[in-house]
């Protein structure tokens, strides 16, 4: 089990938390065609590395908060709430 | 070399040390005509169909580990057909129907054991969903049963068909056709096969990029061990797809997250069948060595570090054991985890790419072990004839951008 840092509640265990996904995916515009909408509903990064994550602390207080996460050992480098800017990880990029 | 009751004997005579290897090993040659990334039962199936139905022997398998050491060697090995959708339907049916003479077709035991796959219903809303799966499996000409609590006991003796328990037995279905099968043997029976056709299995190689000539086509791979040449290349990785297309520029709708399963020790014949339940997030049945075999259910988060959190398997635990009380006090043996490779529409994509000479096969997720003999085939016909084989073409890639999503996720929630 994951051991996750609310940045409003602090470290808890993972099944008080729901993964939503990857994060920084924009929405495809109203008049998007079908390879727009596709791609912003379906396609995702996968990283096998660093990887940009949403998540929520469901069974907490609820809110949802930025995480990046190493995909292969499973731990977080930093989380941070939403609004605020990302944590300097020292050059180490993203996506 | 043919495995029969004679060889059988003559090696008993010398004790079963003079069989010979079971597939070369050979140095990658500069080029072939088509190069399969990936050493899974589907990659190796590939190749085995391409060199004897497609007459295409000038081919290669490239497996960065050793062949079976992916999902196929992790998996609980259910087989079955009884998918929702007429697509589904014909796809796995496809591969059943190539299951049931496997191990005559290779000429090596691949133990497939249609022993029958029970799927529990749990609630009324279970009932509704799993007659909806019975009604279309029968116009599909798909077998079948609806079976009652009690009948669902005396199919598998041993089940917990209790009224007051947290999950109470309401109807199964069964499907007498599926079963399980023997994973290693699946991707050797595929590997010897094919090399005995002229396919080259080359292990411990590792694809690490995708050459492209001027107009954008496919020209060879360079991997861990030199450059290889190809005229078409097939990628069959599963939950390494998306780390493999990119290297072809192709983004790929597709999650990677890990799934668990877990053996007992050995225990004497008890679990007869094959037994699911999704909403309790258990599938259970028994090699012929004894050991149990268990399913849990898959992590929540994108990962490939082949083990998953402990919660999941203790859950998954606490449901057979409410199942099969009987089960209390058996000790596991070994746990392990396996990366899936999951769409949105929990459907395969298997196809076409826009790269001109690429061809994919992924997105099997959790359930893609059944379909091994029917993807490969699949997928070679694809390769072979340069367009999707029509029962692969509603699997294209292209279904996410024309919203032709094949639904099993929301129709089924089947894990397996
Ligand atoms: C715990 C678990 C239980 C499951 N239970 C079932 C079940 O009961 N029934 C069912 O139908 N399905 C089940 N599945 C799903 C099933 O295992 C897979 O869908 C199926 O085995 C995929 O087969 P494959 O040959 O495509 O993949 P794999 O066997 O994973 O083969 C892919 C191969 O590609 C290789 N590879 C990756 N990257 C590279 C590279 N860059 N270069 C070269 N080679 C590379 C890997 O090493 C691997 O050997 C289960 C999966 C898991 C993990």
């Amino acid at each position: 089990m994951l051991l996750i840092t609310c940045p409003w509640c602090g470290p808890r265990p993972e099944i008080e938390f729901a993964a939503r996904g990857e994060a920084h995916v924009a929405r495809a515009a109203p008049d998007a065609d079908g390879e727009a909408i596709a791609a912003a509903l379906y396609l995702r990064s996968n990283t096998r590395g660093l990887l940009a994550e949403r998540w929520r602390h469901v069974y907490g207080c609820g809110r949802y908060f930025n995480a990046v996460r190493h995909t292969v050992t499973d731990k977080f480098v930093a989380t941070w709430r939403v609004g605020e800017s990302r944590p300097d990880l020292g050059g180490e990029g993203t996506r | 070399m043919h495995f029969s009751f004679l060889s059988l004997l003559r090696n008993a005579f010398s004790a079963h040390r003079d069989w010979p290897e079971q597939w070369r090993s050979p140095e990658p040659k500069p080029a072939y005509d088509v190069v399969i990334v990936g050493g899974g039962g589907h990659g190796l199936a590939a190749a085995y169909y391409l060199a004897a139905e497609f007459g295409i022997r000038d081919v290669a398998v490239v497996e960065k580990g050793w062949i079976g050491g992916g999902n196929t060697g992790r998996n609980t090995t259910i087989v079955r057909s009884n998918y929702l959708l007429e697509e589904s339907e014909a796809l796995y049916d496809h591969a059943l129907k190539l299951w049931e003479n496997l191990s005559q077709v290779l000429n090596y035991n691949v133990m497939f054991s249609p022993r029958g796959v029970m799927m529990l219903a749990h609630t009324t809303h279970d009932v509704q969903s799993f007659k909806r799966h019975y009604h279309a499996n029968r116009l599909a000409g798909i077998d079948t049963e609806w079976l009652t609590p009690e009948e669902a006991r005396d199919w598998c003796p041993g089940l917990n068909i209790a009224k007051d328990i947290r999950y109470p037995i309401v109807g199964a279905t069964l499907q007498k056709r599926g079963g399980v099968a023997r994973h290693d043997a699946v991707a050797w029976g595929y590997a010897r096969a094919a090399s005995a056709l002229g396919v080259d299995i080359i292990q411990n190689c590792e694809v690490t990029g995708v050459r492209r000539g001027a107009d954008g086509a496919v020209i060879g791979l360079d991997t861990s061990g030199g450059t290889i040449a190809a005229k078409k290349v097939g990628v069959s990785v599963a939950g390494h797809s998306s780390q493999v297309m990119d290297m072809a520029g192709v983004r790929l709708p597709i999650e990677s997250f890990p799934l668990q399963a877990l053996v007992s020790e050995p225990l004497k014949p008890i679990v007869s069948c094959v037994v699911m339940s999704n909403t309790i997030h258990a599938y259970i049945s028994q090699s012929d060595k004894g050991d149990l075999v268990i399913g849990a259910g898959t992590d929540q988060y994108v990962s490939y570090s082949q083990t998953g959190g402990m919660q999941i398997t203790a859950h998954t635990l606490d449901a057979i054991c409410e199942l099969f009380p009987v089960l209390r006090r058996a000790r596991m043996m070994r746990n392990w985890g396996g990366i899936v490779d999951t769409t949105a529409d929990r459907s395969p994509i298997l196809g076409t790419t826009p790269v001109p000479g690429l061809y994919v096969n992924c997105g099997w997720g959790t359930g893609g072990f059944k379909a091994t003999p029917g993807a490969g085939h699949l997928l070679a016909a694809t390769i072979a004839r340069g367009e999707p084989h029509p029962i692969a073409a509603p699997f294209s890639l292209d279904r996410f951008a024309r919203g032709r999503l094949i639904d099993e996720a929301a129709a089924a929630a089947v894990a397996h």
